[in-house]
């Protein structure tokens, strides 16, 4: 006698790769968002498998601050080249050049919110409808209000008090010409089912995610890596730590946690003994209260 | 591999009143999934406003409306996990007004907790809930009767309430209801067992949530496949590939089973069934897969594969009941996109039968005017055939969205009768 349930990865895994088929069918020129992170490779993974034995229909569209983690730019350029995919590459550093935006002063300067100019250049200029995320709901409480299929306007912004209901797996792309979707099919996804995916699916991903060496400052009570784009302050100094990330954005913002953790097995067991959430270590989402739901409006990740 | 576990997705309808977010809170809690940065920063912000308490509510309102005025107002998505399960909070607000919302996180649901107030009973409150849920076909039912603190942990008011419930019940379409009598505020009957309720001798809210049947809350029956995209891969190695993406609304497929391609009406045999764990023996809801067949017959998105034996309704005219959604009511004859799985076409409401009062069941026949919030009974008429089954025998083959040609907003929710 069969049992005719499927775990909740697999239903997690058909529920993701069902997204993005709708994405396919319902938008002209879609691009996943790449940032070489641990979500947007669970994304991609998803997306080769949704469309197997053909490849990825749509390109891989990196916004670059120039402030990245070396591996995560080598990392970026394997796996392009083994998918066989196209990668689309907006530059912070161009949009500075130009006059788009101007680079953050004083000490806590970071490149976070210029990102925001530079995505919404790069959907513009390749005329891009739809741009998959993978931003989950469990993240972040402004997350937690997001659709599947997330509505912006002509200015790329987000209005969180009028959004499409979204019933049963219904979902409505439909916009107007100059309007984008943000897709984000691993909204039900935890950190932990991410882990378990990364772990039962043997999913490469940089080795920053595991514990290693690394010179460091305390800083906010966090460790924030070396790097040629940060100055100590007063009384400050680098120190050797071992340590690992639980996510990865620019290097001038991703705190480091202490760990001992050096395989995704042992990266599993301590997610399930965390007592902070993920994105604590985000000095871009200390800043207020609200920092995401702001950042969101104006057309953030 | 790590040990398998089941996804359950419940819905919470309520209000700061009632005693939700508390319930929530005390459930997530106790499961040890609220971490220290989380609780800290509701502390702050609960401190900051002059609260004496911990308000847990601020770990669910996720807008800063929300935070400020104190209010749900739009469905927020919370996650826990036990050894046992996965589960997914649909949590939305209980007020009239937003009768959409709660219809919007009824409609994933495999079960849904209907929360009482000891002291109150069964109010208007618990009808509309229980009817959205009832409408909705939501397996199952967890009422659970809070605050019980607040009445000496009483057995008598407690039989009371069951017994109303039950009465009122009976008038819905509800087949699996279970009772609990429970103090969030102090986590009897939560997640571990109450001291003071010994005459209880049922399950705890996390007990009835890990262990609840849902193995059958899927249809296996009527094989029903929805393509979503086509598959060609344009590769020399795969130079004839034709495969057929979607995902399995309900049935069980196998390779070599007869099908019949709708609404063509070609037939044709399985060959080989991909699924992203490789190819498979079998498929069933809710698998995402592609399909081959034998034989190569025209087939694009919105077309549906089903057995030659059991097929769906072909249908231009269609009996639903309905929830509008959107702030503007409908024009007269108006024409909509109408969304059944992955088909389209244009509609139009042809008549209003009647508007349903969510609080008492009550039928209005006189009032033809459609307001947000809204629940009605009407008739489309689509502009092309439309492969359907009924809503209470198949929630995804029975439901429809309508959608505003000119705003592109999602105006209405339907269910097929």
């Amino acid at each position: 006698m069969h049992s005719y349930y499927l775990s909740h990865l697999r239903e997690l895994e058909a529920e993701s790769i069902y997204v993005l088929r709708e994405v396919d069918a319902q938008f002209e020129k879609p691009a996943i968002l790449f940032s070489g992170g641990k979500d947007s490779l669970v994304v991609t993974h998803l997306a080769k498998k949704a469309f197997s034995p053909a490849k990825i229909p749509f390109p891989l569209l990196h916004i670059d601050t120039g402030h990245n983690f070396p591996e995560t730019i080598q990392f970026r350029d394997d796996l392009v080249a083994i998918l066989g995919a196209k990668l689309i590459v907006g530059s912070v550093q161009k949009s500075i050049n130009d006059g788009r935006v101007a680079e953050e002063r004083g000490i806590n300067a970071s490149r976070n919110i210029l990102q925001t100019t530079t995505l919404l250049d790069a959907i513009e200029e390749y005329q891009l409808d739809a741009c998959i995320g993978g931003a989950r709901r469990d993240e972040e409480k402004a997350r937690a209000k997001e659709r599947f299929f997330s509505h912006r306007d002509e200015f790329g912004q987000w209005d969180p008090k009028n959004q499409r209901p979204e019933l049963w797996n219904i979902f409505n792309g439909k916009h107007h010409h100059g309007e984008h979707f943000r897709v984000f099919p691993i909204s039900n996804w935890t950190e932990m089912d991410v882990w378990q995916y990364i772990l039962d699916e043997r999913i490469q991903v940089p080795s920053l995610y595991t514990a290693h060496e690394r010179a460091v400052v305390e800083r906010n009570g966090t460790f924030i890596p070396k790097s040629e784009f940060i100055q100590l302050r007063d009384g400050e100094k680098f120190v050797k730590k071992m340590l690992r990330f639980r996510t990865l954005g620019d290097i001038t913002i991703t705190g480091g946690i202490e760990s001992e953790a050096d395989t995704i097995e042992k990266v599993i067991a301590e997610v399930a003994a965390a007592r902070q959430t993920e994105r604590g270590n985000r000095e871009d989402d200390k800043r207020s209260d609200t920092a995401m739901e702001d950042r969101k409006k104006e057309g953030y990740f | 591999m790590q040990k398998e576990i089941e996804l359950l997705r419940f819905t919470t309808a309520g209000s700061v009143d009632d005693g939700k977010s508390t319930l929530i809170g005390r459930l997530l809690y106790d499961c040890k999934s609220i971490f220290e940065d989380q609780l800290e920063s509701v502390q702050k912000s609960s401190a900051r406003k002059g609260l004496a308490h911990v308000d847990l509510a601020l770990l669910t309102d996720g807008l800063k409306d929300e935070r400020e005025q104190g209010i749900t107002i739009d469905v927020a998505y919370r996650y826990f996990a036990t050894p046992k399960r996965k589960f997914i909070i649909a949590d939305t607000p209980g007020h009239i007004q937003y009768t959409r919302n709660m219809v919007t996180g009824a409609s994933t649901a495999n079960l849904a907790l209907v929360l009482i107030d000891a002291r109150k009973g069964v109010i208007e409150q618990t009808h509309r809930h229980s009817i959205i849920a009832s409408l909705l076909q939501i397996p199952h039912l967890l009422v659970c009767i809070n605050k019980m603190d607040l009445v000496d942990y009483d057995q008598d008011t407690f039989d009371e309430i069951v017994e109303t419930y039950r009465q009122f019940a009976a008038k819905l379409d509800v087949q699996d209801v279970h009772f609990i009598p429970m103090s969030a505020l102090d986590g009897d009957n939560v997640v571990n067992r109450s001291e003071k309720m010994d005459w209880y001798e049922g399950p705890t809210l996390l007990h009835t949530l890990e262990n609840v049947h849902i193995g059958s809350d899927h249809n296996h029956i009527d094989c029903r496949f929805p393509v979503q995209t086509v598959i060609r891969p344009h590769l020399d190695e795969y130079h004839d590939y034709r495969g057929y993406a979607g995902r399995i609304a309900s049935g069980i497929f196998k390779p070599g089973d007869e099908v019949v391609a709708l609404p063509s009406g070609f037939k044709s045999k399985i060959k080989a069934i991909n699924s992203p764990e490789g190819e498979l023996d079998e498929a069933f809801a809710p698998m995402s897969v592609t399909i081959t067949l034998t034989d190569d017959i025209d087939i694009s998105r919105g077309d549906m594969i089903a057995r030659t034996n059991n097929q769906p309704k072909v249908v231009q005219d269609l009996d639903i009941m309905m929830c509008w959604l959107n702030n503007d009511g409908s024009k007269p004859r108006g024409k909509y996109t109408i969304r059944h799985t992955s088909n389209e076409a244009k509609a139009m409401i042809t008549d209003i039968i009647y508007k349903l009062d969510v609080n008492t069941l009550h039928r209005n026949e006189e009032d033809k005017v459609l307001n947000m919030n809204d629940i009605l009974r009407v008739k489309l008429r689509t502009t092309r055939p439309l492969l359907v089954d009924t809503y209470n025998r198949n929630r995804h083959t029975g439901s429809i969205i309508l959608v505003d040609d000119v705003t592109n907003e999602t105006v209405a929710a339907g269910m097929i009768i």
